[in-house]
Formats: C-alpha cells, structure tokens, sequence
C-alpha cells in the first residue's frame, strides 16, 4: 500500500517539483527576454531595414518558424559541437544551449506582432517627426516603437506564454527543469497520474502568474487611445 | 535695403516630381519673402499637396533646387536635411499628432530630441505655446480626448514650438467639422497678424482672401495664375481663379457673391 497523495505531495513530489521550477524560470525568463530583444530587432528591421538586412531578417523567421523547436533544440545541443571554425568548436551546456533555441525560436514569433504594431501606426505620424526635423531613427526610437509595441504587447504576451509551456521540452537535453524533474520522480514512484496531474498545476500557476505580470505591464504603458477595450 | 530682407525665405527652382507616371510637379518655381502669406489654390490632384512636401523634400522632388534664405539645401544630406525642416513647420490636413503623447508631449518632444533643450525648458516653452493657440488647459490630454479642431491646434503650437521661420499649411482644415473650422483659422489669422511667413493650400476661398499677400493658382502640376486676391477675384476678374472658386461656392451653396471682392 502507497502513502497517501497528501504525504507523497509533501515529502517528494513538491519539493522535486519546487527544484525543477527554479530551473524552468532560469530558462523562461532568460528566453523570454532574448525572444523580446531579438523580436524587436528583427521587427523594425523586417518593416524599415535596408533591403537586404529585410531579406535577412525575413529569413530568419522563415527559417525558425519553419522547423519544429525540436529539430532547433537538438541542433544546438547535438550538432553544434561538431561543427569546426578552423581548430573551434562550440559546445553549450544544457541550459544555455535551451535558452538560446527557445529564444531564437520566440524572437521568430516576437517579429510577428511587432511588424504587425509598427505596420498599424500610420505613416503620418513619421512624416509628423521628420517634418520637425527628426532622423528616421529618432523618428521610429519616438514615436514608432512606444506605439507599436502597445499595440503588440498582447500578442508578445500571447508567446511568453507559449514559451512558458514549450520550455518542457528542455528536459530531452537533460535540462531538469520542471518536465524534467516530473519524468524522474514518475519513473522512481510510478504514480503517473499523481505527478503528471500536479505537474499540470505547476504549468498553469506559472502561466497564470505570467499572465497577471502581463497584465500589470499593459496598464502600466496604458494611455487613452491604446486601452484594452473594457468588457 | 540690406540683401537680407529682399533675398526670399524660402525658394523653389523648377520643380519636377513624377508619381505613377503623371507629372505631378511640372517645373514649378515659386519664392516667399518675408512675413508673406501666399495661397495655394486648385482642383484636387492639382499637385498643392505634392508641392507643399517638395519643399521640405518629405517627397524628395525628381529635379530643382529649394534654397533656404538664399542657400542652396541638399536633399541627399541628412544633416542639411534636418536643418532644413527645423526651419520650415509642416502643418498636416489630418494633424499626425503622436497619439501615445499628451498634448503637451507631443509639443515637447521635437524640442528635446532634435534641439536638444533641457526637460524643464521644453517644458516651459510647450506651455507657452500651448497657450498661444488656447489651450493650456488641455496640456495633458491626450489625442484620443481631444477634438479635431483641438488636434489641429496642438499640431500648429507643435510646429510653432521650433521657430520655424516658414510654415507650410496643408488643407489644414479640411479633416475638421464645420463647426471646428473657426478655432483654427483664428489660429492662423492671429499668426499671420503676427508676421509669419506662411504658404497656405486651402479651399477657404473667402478666408485666404482676407489674408493672403497673394493667391496661386495651381492645375495639373502647373501654377496658372499668381496674383493678389484682389486681381484674381475683383469685379469682371475672368481669372480661373474666378471660376474655379464661383465653382466651389456653387456646389456648397454659398451666395454667388461669395468669391467677390
């Protein structure tokens, strides 16, 4: 006969569980901020880049969002060290190689609703800057970006939580991150539906919280005319 | 007469621009001395709009110069560039206010980036001018809560707040409600009482008339008639100012008399 969920909970699957999400939010948050930055960049490039930097950055997010993570996140554990730039070679270790994939692979999303923000300001309001005498870098640094990116927040919001989710798959190179630590205890205890089923709990606390902080952030940078539509 | 008063503010030297195959500028000259005001007239697509953004090359022109008080601007150098606009406001027909900014913001911003002024001076000079076209008390609102004619008046203490020694107006009134109309052409009747320079494109006939130094007539990319209002409106004027505005009041309904002086 096996203890009760209640003491297993308290004794194993918690305390495991407690671990394993200090590890995940070591990956998130990193990969979260790396996919905002370089969605950010590769945004404005897509929308105002030279005409090859736009093919660049067009790409780049055909390329990683083209490809199942999977297939990215293996590369850059697996077969990144065997690639040689003369006597070089580049190994990651588990996480770094997960926060990279992650982030590359959010930032190819992140570009997506930031071209779509600067693409729903219209060109008056550069023409508005330029004529007061604005470079096009100030003009979109000031009055471009602070728009789009209101008008963006919710979709980036949207990945966070994406990312939040397929972060678990940081366990298949050995990261023990929430996923991870779950799979271990189920093989040792056997009580699948116990751990999976709290495992579950986790995941959603974690994008609930998410969500909240999400939502504080879209207040925050709320002024008339970009408010969230009330209910 | 020192060469300063009698060089003109700003100059155009045949203008050409070509859109989607029509000549839209088709060498067009013109030049603005000081404290004029000079009106744009002419059907829709005449090219007032296309003229007005030639000059501060928002829409580089395809050939022709544009000298700024005598001096030949280069439109391929971003510095001269920026110069250039700092010195020539632009009012739009459907204001461009930055929408994320107060109105108080909105008039601060350009003084802070691009003349580089300290928070509290910008500040200060944003209120003053706020308070010049009468809105002081709407500082802090942003466009979303503003009216239109409202906008309009933010976008020109926008403008105002650069000391621009020409501004450019383009149909600034032809986005507004009829009742919003007077708030900002008492705005531009108090600036050009106060001297400035200022090249106008409306459809405010009666309005310009009053207060323009001169009327242009603009058709097909061509100015086709250029004169005071008097000579192109007065009585047994056959100008085609005359007809094109007797056309206009026709078709609002106002009294025949209308365009005449």
């Amino acid at each position: 006969m096996s203890t009760p969920y209640s003491e297993f909970l308290r004794a194993d699957l918690a305390p495991g569980l407690l671990e394993g999400l200090w590890v995940s939010i070591i990956v998130i948050a990193p990969s979260a901020l790396l996919g905002a930055l370089i969605g950010l960049t590769a945004g404005v490039l897509r929308v105002y880049g030279p005409w090859p930097v736009r093919k660049l950055a067009e790409g780049y997010v055909s390329l990683f969002r083209g490809t199942p993570l999977v297939v990215q996140v293996f590369f850059w554990y697996f077969a990144l060290p065997y690639i040689k730039f003369g006597e070089w070679s580049l190994v990651l270790d588990p996480i770094p190689a997960a926060i990279l994939s992650f982030g590359l692979c959010s930032g190819a999303y992140q570009s997506e609703y930031i071209r779509g923000g600067l693409n729903s300001i219209k060109r008056g309001q550069i023409r508005a800057a330029l004529a007061l005498g604005m470079t096009t870098r100030q003009a979109v640094v000031n009055v471009v970006l602070p728009q789009a990116f209101r008008r963006a927040l919710p979709g980036c919001g949207n990945e966070v939580i994406y990312l939040i989710k397929y972060s678990s798959l940081a366990s298949i190179i050995t990261v023990n991150e929430l996923t991870g630590t779950a799979t271990t205890i189920a093989k040792n205890s056997w009580r699948n539906i116990e751990v999976f089923c709290t495992l579950g709990v986790f995941y959603l606390l974690l994008v609930t919280v998410a969500g909240w902080l999400l939502r504080l952030l879209e207040n925050a940078l709320s002024v008339p005319g970009f408010e969230r539509p009330k209910a | 007469m020192s060469s300063s008063e009698t060089t003109p503010i700003l100059e155009a030297r045949n203008l050409i621009k070509v859109l989607g195959g029509n000549r839209v500028l088709d060498s067009v000259s013109l030049n603005i001395g000081r404290g004029r005001v000079k009106v744009l007239i002419g059907p829709s697509g005449a090219g007032k709009s296309t003229l007005l953004q030639c000059l501060n090359f928002l829409m580089p022109p395809d050939s022709g110069h544009i000298l700024l008080e005598g001096r030949e601007v280069d439109g391929a150098n971003k510095k001269e560039l920026c110069a250039l606009r700092q010195q020539v406001g632009m009012i739009f027909q459907d204001f461009n206010l930055f929408d994320h900014l107060s109105a108080l913001e909105n008039v601060r911003v350009a003084l802070i980036k691009v003349k580089g002024m300290s928070k509290l001076d910008a500040t200060e000079r944003a209120i003053a001018e706020l308070k010049r076209v009468g809105l002081a008390d709407r500082a802090t609102n942003y466009p979303a809560n503003l009216s239109g004619g409202q906008k309009q008046r933010v976008a020109i203490a926008r403008a105002l707040a650069m000391d621009p020694k020409v501004m450019l107006l383009d149909e600034p009134t032809s986005a507004l409600d009829p009742e919003l109309i007077g708030e900002v052409l008492a705005v531009i009747r108090d600036l050009a009482q106060g001297g400035m320079t200022m090249i106008m494109a409306t459809h405010q006939i009666s309005f310009s008339a009053s207060l323009a130094d001169e009327f242009i007539f603009m058709e097909k990319g061509r100015l086709v008639e250029q004169g005071s209002p008097a000579e192109l409106l007065g009585k047994g004027s056959s100008s085609r100012t005359q007809a094109f505005c007797s056309k206009i009041s026709e078709l609002t309904g106002d009294s025949d008399g209308e365009c005449r002086l």
